[in-house]
Order: structure tokens, then C-alpha cells, then sequence
């Protein structure tokens, strides 16, 4: 039976999920909860928190502000300044590979090295998302009218994909073949990186804002509808010509959040009115994971092993499941 | 509920250079007009919703107004006065507001035009970025100020209000308030479609500078602003020392009061600065009668606005009908406001729109000493006002 641990937090859960020893909660009112060994509360900005996202080994969380900060915080709860830019709001950030850190605000991207060096990328139009690609120092900006992919190390101009519209959020798909992008619309557009094809994937009531690979990048999970929505990329030419699935279809509350199981073709799945399933691709066997609450879910994460499931919600809410006892 | 009509590349757009452009849809969609459009033929279904998702939404005051007008002295006021609300601030640059508010947000002015065949669907991108990301911080105000350009045009950042889901669960236009210089409105008026478009869509108007200008000057501008949007509530100020509570928290019983004046009187009041000794005015024609004769309005293009009244009406009729007007003269409607009563349904219905954005919700039941009645305004350019007149009467019940 899974049971859910449930956590303080003080505000809308920006983002949760685990570093290497520990969960970790960022609120929007300016609080980051470690849970591990105990509990830890710290808090970095000076104001409100906007974003938070985990580094890739797990080491630490990188945040971004109201105060124009961008910082790195540790798992053992310690925490610096990685790179500011005053009356800012910042809120849209990546982490990429070797310590990379790329963060955005209207309509210029920067990416912060390692070695303490920034690039700075100018756009026309808004920026709407920023994903660092799989492999590579390759960061890849959603804006207004596409998408533009920068090598984020060295000068040079980058490669554009124009489609109309405004894009939001953006994904690379784990095998690095396909650049995804959630619009303004309801709806997702994606293209084949090796022929620039286009992809229109619609029929949403709602925005796309949670997306999620699944284990080994066979689907692509997205929130927006009354189900999951998993669009297959499995196979030479990824989802064209095939159907979605549908899992965790309810008859009148949206999907806000997703997640894939790390390790299962399986996909926890966050609802508005806080409720959380899990459901299995293979045959849309379902689990109850949390009951209704007073928001909706607006983050969730498994840990690496798969066994245990951080999530918040908009009000407050946060906690984790955990699958074994 | 969702069922998979169409699965494959069905709905081909036309391809993009060499590109073959794949297109997967997972459900039926709906016209794409249709999604700009927010009325339901079933009025009835909506009665609880209302006021539930008003106590939540945070209310939002959109200030315009021309450049040099006020709109940052009032700004200034309204964040240094002692009034016990906490206001989020969106402005376009810091630079002038000299107040340190934490909640201050510098937004540069991002029209993101939304890919569903309407043309005068546009929404302000950076604004929906940035409520979101006040939502964030939900407990840090109580309400926000979006201070535009002064040279905007302010239906963008209206529509945001109405065609960003987002943005309408979390937020309400509150009102509309537009700050205008006495001394220069007038040639701005001639000059500029701007300045026009400012006066016609504002709930609120702030005539400023008074102190400047005779009191002859002050009535004309009070004239072609009501020549414009006679439905406006009017203010006077002097460095924009007004009471914050006639331009804040207005709420949607402004809509109410708005509508409930007398046109009659109203329109009496205006033509009485308005026309001139030597004016050919038919002054026993209906009150929304053609304000193009006044010698400021030669240009047949400017702003002006009409108000139907019925008794109640055929539900479906009415949605039908101002479906249809919304989607052929959408681009010439400013704003269109109303209170309706429905046949067999005891509440008020109020409806609210810009451009092709039409939003209806049930308000409250009819009081017993309340006459059942509908009122409908219109502002606009270059509308055939006597069809819309004919038209809405025939959704009479």
C-alpha cells in the first residue's frame, strides 16, 4: 500500500523532488525544504523563489528569483551565488551537463559555465522555455515564432526552427532527436532534429505545462487534458501516424502534473483537484497515491530508484508517497 | 469526455518551405473561432460558478493613458497612500516610479497573436508570465496594477484577461482607467486612434490637469470624452488628487451602475456642452442617435457608441446573434458591456466583451422591485448601428 508522508511547506510548490540524500521542497515564498536526515529549511532569495531545478548528478538545486538571484544550493543545506542580474525577475532556468546553468528573462537567455565564464544569447521575441539538449553543450530557447538551438560554449549563430506562435516550455527527448515545445495554444509542436520536420500534436482543452519522458524515452506524458496524455516516440518516426495513450482519464478534472516512473513504463499522474494516480501504460491499471486536496498538483518527482514520490501542490500543500513500507 | 476521433495526420496545414508538416490530434477541436468565445446556450449551467470564482480571482486595475498625462502620478499615489492594500505593480519601465515596492515588476510589452484565425485576438505574453509568476507568491498582495504605454493599445491587455485560462482562474479585470491631460487630450484625440481607443475602452476616466484649462475648455473635453464613451465614469483631478477609492476595487457593480444611468439624462448633459448655438442636431431622436455632426467628429471613422434595450430575451437566440455580430464586426467593436434578462431565468445574466471575446456569467437574481429589463452597449468603429439595433431586437422573447 503506498502511503504519503505529508510536509510543511509556506506557499505554492514551485518544484519537488529528490537530490541525492534528500527531498527537496521550493516554495514561492522563498523557502526550500530539505528532507533527508531530518529536515532542513533554507531559504536563498531575498524575495519570492520563481523556478527551481535540480542539477544533474543530484548535488544540488539551482533557484531563481524576484531578486534577480540565481543560486546553487547543496544538499547539506549550504548555498551560493551563481550569477545575478538586479531587477530581474528570473524565471525560467535549466541545469545542463558539467555545471552548466542557463537562465532567461524576457527576451535574453544566459548560460553560466563553469568556469565562471556567460554567454549571453539576445532574442527578438520572448523567451518562453529553455532545455539543455541530452548531450553536448547545446542549449535550446523556445521563443515566439520557434525555436533557436545555441551552442552554448562557443560564439556563433544558432540554429533556428520557426513555427508561429508563441512556445513555451521546451524538451529535448532523451535521445536527443526530437526538440518539443508547448505553446501558447493548446497544444505542442515538435521537430525532427535531423530533417527538420514539423510536428503538431493538438486536440488539448487546456496549456501543456508538465511534461515528462518516460523510462527510456518511449513516451512523451503531458498535462492539459482530462487524462495523461502520452504521445508515443518510440520507433523510426516517433509519433507521427500513431495514437496517444490515454491514462487516468477522469470525466471533469485536468491533468496539471506529470511524471514517468524512472525505471517502469508507468506514470504518477497529478490532478487540479490535488488527487494523484498512478497508472501503467501496458494496460491503464490505476493506484490511488494521494487523495483530493485544496490544490492543484503543481510538481511531482520519483526519486531515482522509482520507490518514492515527491510532489506540492499550488496551495501549500507537499509531501511523499512511498511505495514500499 | 474525450474520444480519440482523429489520430493521424488528418488536418494538414500547408507545409512550412520543404517541410512536411505532420499534424496529431487526439480529440475533436473546436472551431477555431469558436475558442475565442466564451457563452454558453445553456445559461443555467453556469448560475454557481460566479461567485465562487470571483472571491478567488486577485482583481487587476489596467491604467492607460497618453504620454505626460499622469498615469505615474497616480501610480505614485496610489502605492504611497496609506490604504491598508498591498498592490502588485506591472510597469513598462522603473525609471519614473520612485516608489521601492517589492512587488514591482519592469514587463516588456510582448503581443503574442494567438494562431486561431482571429485577427484581433492578441494578448499581452509578458503579462500572463508575470501573474503566473505572481501566483507564485499569492500571499505577498492583494491586488495588481498594470500600468501600459502611453501610446498601447489597450485591448491587447484586456484580452489577456479573457483568453488566457490561467490567467482568468487566477485573475479579474477589475476596471479599465484611463488618466487624460485636459490641456491635450483634445489634439490627441484628433491625432491619434490610440488616445481614442484609451477613452473608449476605460471603465474609469480621470480628467486630469483641470487646474490648466478654463472651465469652457474643461466642459468641451468633458463633451468629446462623453461623445466617445458616454458609459465611463467621469472624475476630475488636479495632479491626480482623487479619492483611490473611485479608481481602485471598482468591482463588477461598476458594470451595474454604468448601466442603470439614465441615457436620457446622460445624453441631455452632453449635448448641452456639445452642440454648438447654430447645431442641426435632431435632439428628439433616440438617445443613441449618430454623435458625427459634432464639429470634433468630422472624422466618420471615430469612436462611437449605441445602447440597446429590450425586455427579456430568447436565450438562444441571443447567443446566436451576438455570436455572429462579435465574429463579423469583432474587429470594429471596442468594447460591448450588458446586463440581460432571460426568459424563464431568475437571475441577471452579464455579459462583457472586447473585440471578439465575448464572457457571460449569471450575476445575481432579479430583485422584485427591479424591472426585467436588458440593456446592451456597444463602442465601437464603423458600425452599423441601425442593423444591430433591429437584429437585437428580434431576440426578443
Amino acid at each position: 500500500m503506498p502511503t504519503v508522508a505529508p510536509l510543511d511547506v509556506d506557499g505554492f510548490v514551485v518544484r519537488a523532488g529528490f537530490l541525492k540524500s534528500s527531498a527537496y521542497f521550493a516554495s514561492g515564498e522563498g523557502d526550500i525544504l530539505l528532507s533527508g536526515n531530518g529536515e532542513t529549511r533554507i531559504r536563498v532569495h531575498k524575495l519570492g523563489l520563481l523556478a527551481a531545478e535540480p542539477l544533474v548528478d543530484g548535488s544540488g538545486l539551482i533557484t531563481s528569483g524576484d531578486d534577480g538571484c540565481i543560486y546553487r544550493c547543496a544538499d547539506d543545506g549550504s548555498s551560493e551565488l551563481v550569477a545575478e542580474r538586479p531587477r530581474k525577475w528570473i524565471d525560467l532556468i535549466a541545469a545542463g551537463p558539467s555545471g552548466a546553468v542557463a537562465f532567461a528573462s524576457g527576451r535574453v537567455a544566459w548560460v553560466h559555465l563553469e568556469d565562471g565564464r556567460e554567454k549571453e544569447f539576445q532574442h527578438d521575441r520572448a523567451v518562453g522555455g529553455l532545455a539543455f539538449a541530452p548531450k553536448g553543450t547545446r542549449l535550446a530557447v523556445s521563443r515566439y515564432d520557434g525555436a533557436s538551438l545555441w551552442w552554448a560554449g562557443t560564439d556563433g549563430a544558432p540554429v533556428e526552427f520557426t513555427w508561429k506562435g508563441a512556445h513555451l516550455g521546451i524538451s529535448f527527448s532523451p535521445d536527443g532527436k526530437y526538440l518539443v515545445t508547448a505553446m501558447q495554444e493548446n497544444a505542442l509542436h515538435g521537430w525532427r532534429l535531423a530533417d527538420r520536420q514539423d510536428m503538431r500534436m493538438s486536440g488539448y482543452p487546456a496549456k501543456v505545462k508538465s511534461f515528462s519522458w518516460s523510462f527510456k524515452g518511449r513516451y512523451l506524458a503531458t498535462s492539459g487534458a482530462n487524462a495523461a496524455i502520452l504521445w508515443p516516440y518510440h520507433g523510426k518516426t516517433g509519433p507521427m501516424g500513431q495514437s496517444p495513450l490515454q491514462l487516468g482519464t477522469r470525466s471533469d478534472v485536468l491533468v496539471s502534473s506529470v511524471a514517468c516512473h524512472p525505471k517502469e513504463d508507468v506514470v504518477a499522474v497529478g490532478y487540479q483537484d490535488g488527487t494523484i494516480l498512478m497508472c501503467r501504460f501496458e494496460d491503464n491499471a490505476e493506484v490511488l497515491l494521494r487523495r483530493p486536496g485544496k490544490g492543484p498538483v503543481s510538481t511531482m518527482d520519483w526519486d531515482r530508484e522509482g520507490v518514492r514520490l515527491a510532489f506540492g501542490t499550488e496551495a501549500g500543500e507537499a509531501g511523499i508517497v512511498s511505495l514500499q513500507d | 469526455m474525450f474520444k480519440l476521433l482523429s489520430l493521424s495526420a488528418q488536418e494538414n496545414l500547408p507545409p512550412l518551405s520543404q517541410t512536411v508538416d505532420v499534424v496529431l490530434i487526439f480529440a475533436a477541436k473546436r472551431p477555431a473561432i469558436r475558442q475565442a468565445i466564451n457563452l454558453s446556450a445553456k445559461p443555467e449551467s453556469f448560475a454557481m460558478s460566479a461567485t465562487q470564482d470571483a472571491q478567488a480571482q486577485i482583481p487587476v486595475t489596467v491604467l492607460t493613458g497618453y504620454l505626460g498625462a499622469g498615469k505615474t502620478t497616480l501610480l505614485n499615489r496610489i502605492l504611497t497612500e496609506n490604504h491598508g492594500q498591498r498592490y502588485a505593480v506591472i510597469v513598462n519601465e522603473f525609471g519614473e516610479v520612485g516608489i521601492d515596492n517589492d512587488l514591482l515588476v519592469e514587463s516588456d510589452e510582448e503581443i503574442f497573436e494567438m494562431n486561431n484565425g482571429c485577427i484581433c485576438c492578441t494578448v499581452r505574453g509578458d503579462l500572463i508570465r508575470t501573474v503566473q509568476n505572481l501566483m507564485k507568491r499569492k500571499n505577498a498582495f492583494d491586488a495588481i496594477i498594470v500600468e501600459t504605454t502611453g501610446v498601447a493599445d489597450p485591448a491587447p491587455v484586456a484580452q489577456t484577461f479573457f483568453m488566457d485560462d490561467d490567467v482568468r482562474a487566477s485573475a479579474r479585470l477589475d476596471a479599465v482607467v484611463a488618466v487624460v491631460d485636459s490641456r491635450h487630450v483634445l489634439q490627441r484625440l484628433e491625432d491619434t486612434e490610440e488616445a481614442e481607443d484609451q477613452v473608449a475602452f476605460a471603465d474609469v476616466i480621470l480628467i486630469n490637469k483641470t487646474d490648466l484649462v478654463s472651465p469652457e475648455e474643461l466642459s468641451e473635453v468633458e463633451a468629446r470624452i462623453r461623445s466617445i464613451n458616454p458609459y465611463a465614469v467621469l472624475h476630475h483631478s488636479e495632479r491626480c488628487g482623487i479619492e483611490i477609492a473611485k479608481v481602485l476595487d471598482r468591482g463588477a457593480f461598476d458594470l451595474d451602475r454604468i448601466l442603470s444611468l439614465d441615457p436620457h439624462f446622460l445624453e441631455h448633459g452632453h449635448h448641452a456642452h456639445e452642440c454648438a448655438p447654430d447645431c442641426d442636431h435632431d435632439h428628439d431622436q433616440d438617445h443613441h442617435h449618430d454623435h458625427g455632426h459634432h464639429h470634433h467628429e468630422e472624422n466618420p471613422h471615430s469612436v462611437k457608441s449605441i445602447s440597446l434595450t429590450a425586455g427579456d430575451l430568447n436565450p438562444e437566440m441571443f447567443f446566436q446573434w451576438i455570436n455572429q455580430v462579435t465574429q463579423v464586426q469583432g474587429p470594429n467593436i471596442l468594447r460591448l458591456k450588458g446586463i440581460l434578462a432571460f426568459k424563464d431565468d431568475p437571475q441577471r445574466y452579464v455579459i462583457q466583451g472586447v473585440h471578439m471575446i465575448v464572457e457571460g456569467d449569471h450575476q445575481r437574481d432579479w430583485k422584485a422591485e427591479e424591472p426585467r429589463q436588458s440593456r446592451l452597449v456597444f463602442i465601437g468603429r464603423d458600425l452599423n448601428w441601425d442593423v444591430l439595433k433591429q437584429s437585437f431586437q428580434a431576440c426578443a422573447a
